[in-house]
């Protein structure tokens, strides 16, 4: 008999496929792990509605329980609650700097359509100054966008608060 | 309720996402800049994810209606003769989906296996990108909307429609600041921004009114507390396009004219700081033309357009066009399908 405690040590090994640094239990995607009997459901929720690796991630899950000798596996995708940054664990925050990504700020701040927002400082990845400039709120994918350091004059990524 | 209308109104809000969301991936590769191409590739990226999901549940009823259709269907044939499993009352882009494929609805059979008279979409979502400003002002249009709609929609009883707007919400408050602050931008710009826009504003105003019309299924819906009541978002609608257009210094077409009938568009156009005046209420005054015209923007054309708005009755700006809800579209939706259907067309089940 497995616990629940080993499938979710196994989903660990699975990464977004976009930033793979990053598992989907760092990203916070994975909701509730479920088994009766031979049948395990892991319970997902998508970043964003259109992002590209949701349907890898399906197949790696599947894949890599597959290969433990779970054959029975049912993936189930809910979209309420809407996925947050707030859920992507402080590890996967300090992986991202270390990669180069500006982690979300630790303050959640959801976007709000109030014209020409300004957001609270985002840090450099590389140089770690707060004198950057917003290039676009959107970015190579969909959960990032694109900062300039005013400083050390590279361009970087921030997975944006969401 | 009535299963098909729920049906229907689901694939209208999936056929609204996946047509403007093609529509703006026609930019992917041609964007004006590379930051703004990639921009609204991602805002086209959600918006298709956004369909997907509707269509997916969309898909679920109709497979679920058909279960219990088939399985009513031959329990009644034993009892009381044969009687046809797709009963009346499935709605026509429900049958039509099932014609599509012979087993099982899937969000891909809504969206690559329906004709033009089975999109519910409005007719705004279908219009052509044209230059970047028309693009951005379909855009913050709808976005506008969307931004409503899915604050509305969370609350709703159906809780698989309510979940997709609450995650929808989060992506198009994205797209809702980005398109109203190109409108401003382009608005504000240059003469040459600014006329563009202005002429992009004129060709798609009359699409606008559509999106507040209710269909038969959303005014059903709206009742059972399931869709939102589209008279209660478009006050709020004009709010913020009022607001917008004030700092972009724009003009609704016939906005100048207060006119019966012509109460929404006279509302958007009477900006509140009074920058956007081409006159009050009260009509037009020689102030208000002089406004219009010392923007430089083609006089003769705003010349002609107010003269044409003075003419009660014959007043072709603030023409509500409508239809698409109901499946009369105009001939753009036409090509986007021959060109987003045609693999699947050509090559049933194709995959890869």
């Amino acid at each position: 008999m497995v616990k629940e405690a080993t499938i979710w040590s196994l989903l660990e090994e699975v990464n977004d496929p976009e930033v793979p640094v990053l598992s989907i239990l760092d990203l916070g995607i994975v909701r509730d792990v479920k088994r009766e009997g031979s049948r395990v459901e892991v319970i997902i929720t998508p970043t964003y509605s259109g992002c590209p690796a949701m349907d890898v991630l399906r197949m790696n899950i599947r894949m890599l329980l597959l290969q433990h000798g779970y054959t029975e596996v049912v993936i189930t995708t809910v979209l309420s609650p809407a996925w947050t940054t707030d859920w992507m664990s402080e590890k996967g925050k300090e992986k991202l700097q270390a990669y180069g990504i500006a982690p979300p700020l630790p303050v959640q701040q959801v976007c709000h359509p109030g014209l020409f927002h300004r957001e609270e400082a985002i840090q450099c990845p590389r140089c770690h100054s707060y004198h950057t400039q917003r290039i676009s709120e959107f970015g190579s994918t969909a959960c990032k966008a694109l900062y300039r350091c005013e400083d050390c004059k590279e361009p970087f990524d921030y997975f944006k608060c969401h | 309720m009535s299963y098909s209308t729920r049906v229907d109104y689901t694939l209208h809000l999936a056929d609204n996402a996946l047509i403007l969301g093609h529509r703006n991936s026609e930019w992917t590769g041609h964007g004006p800049i590379l930051e703004q191409d990639i921009a609204l590739s991602n805002i086209a990226l959600d918006l298709i994810g956004q369909a997907r999901n509707f269509y997916q549940y969309a898909a679920r009823l109709i497979n679920t209606e058909r279960e219990a259709k088939s399985g009513s269907g031959m329990r009644s044939a034993a009892g009381q003769g044969a009687k046809g499993a797709a009963g009346q009352g499935m709605s026509d882009a429900a049958s039509e989906g099932m014609r599509a494929a012979e087993h099982e609805v899937s969000e891909d059979s809504l969206a690559y296996l329906r004709d033009g008279w089975d999109f519910k979409n409005c007719l705004l979502a279908e219009q052509a990108n044209g230059d970047w400003a028309r693009t951005i002002l379909r855009q913050f249009f709808i976005s506008a909307y969307q931004y409503l709609l899915y604050t509305t929609l969370r609350d709703s009883r159906d809780t698989e429609l309510a979940a997709i707007a609450e995650k929808s919400l989060k992506e198009v408050s994205y797209h809702l600041r980005w398109s109203s602050e190109w409108v401003i931008r382009l608005g504000d710009g240059t003469p040459e921004s600014s006329s563009r826009l202005q002429k992009a504003l004129d060709d798609l105003w009359k699409f606008t009114g559509e999106l507040f019309l209710p269909a038969s299924y959303e005014r059903e819906l709206a009742k059972e507390g399931i869709a939102a009541d589209l008279s209660l978002l478009k006050e709020q609608w004009e709010t913020r396009v009022r607001e917008v257009f004030a700092e972009a210094q724009l003009f609704v077409p016939g906005g100048a004219e207060a006119r019966e009938g012509g109460r929404e568009t006279r509302g958007v156009g009477s900006g509140e700081d009074g920058k956007s005046a081409g006159g009050r209420e009260g009509g037009v005054n020689s102030e208000g033309k002089g406004g219009r015209e010392t923007r430089g923007v083609g006089s003769g054309e705003d010349g002609k357009r107010a003269g044409k708005g003075a003419i009660p009755g014959t007043d072709r700006a603030t023409w509500m066009q409508m239809g698409g809800k109901e499946g009369r579209h105009t001939e753009h939706l036409g090509y986007v399908l021959a060109e987003m259907q045609f693999l699947q067309r050509a090559y049933p089940g194709c995959e890869w």
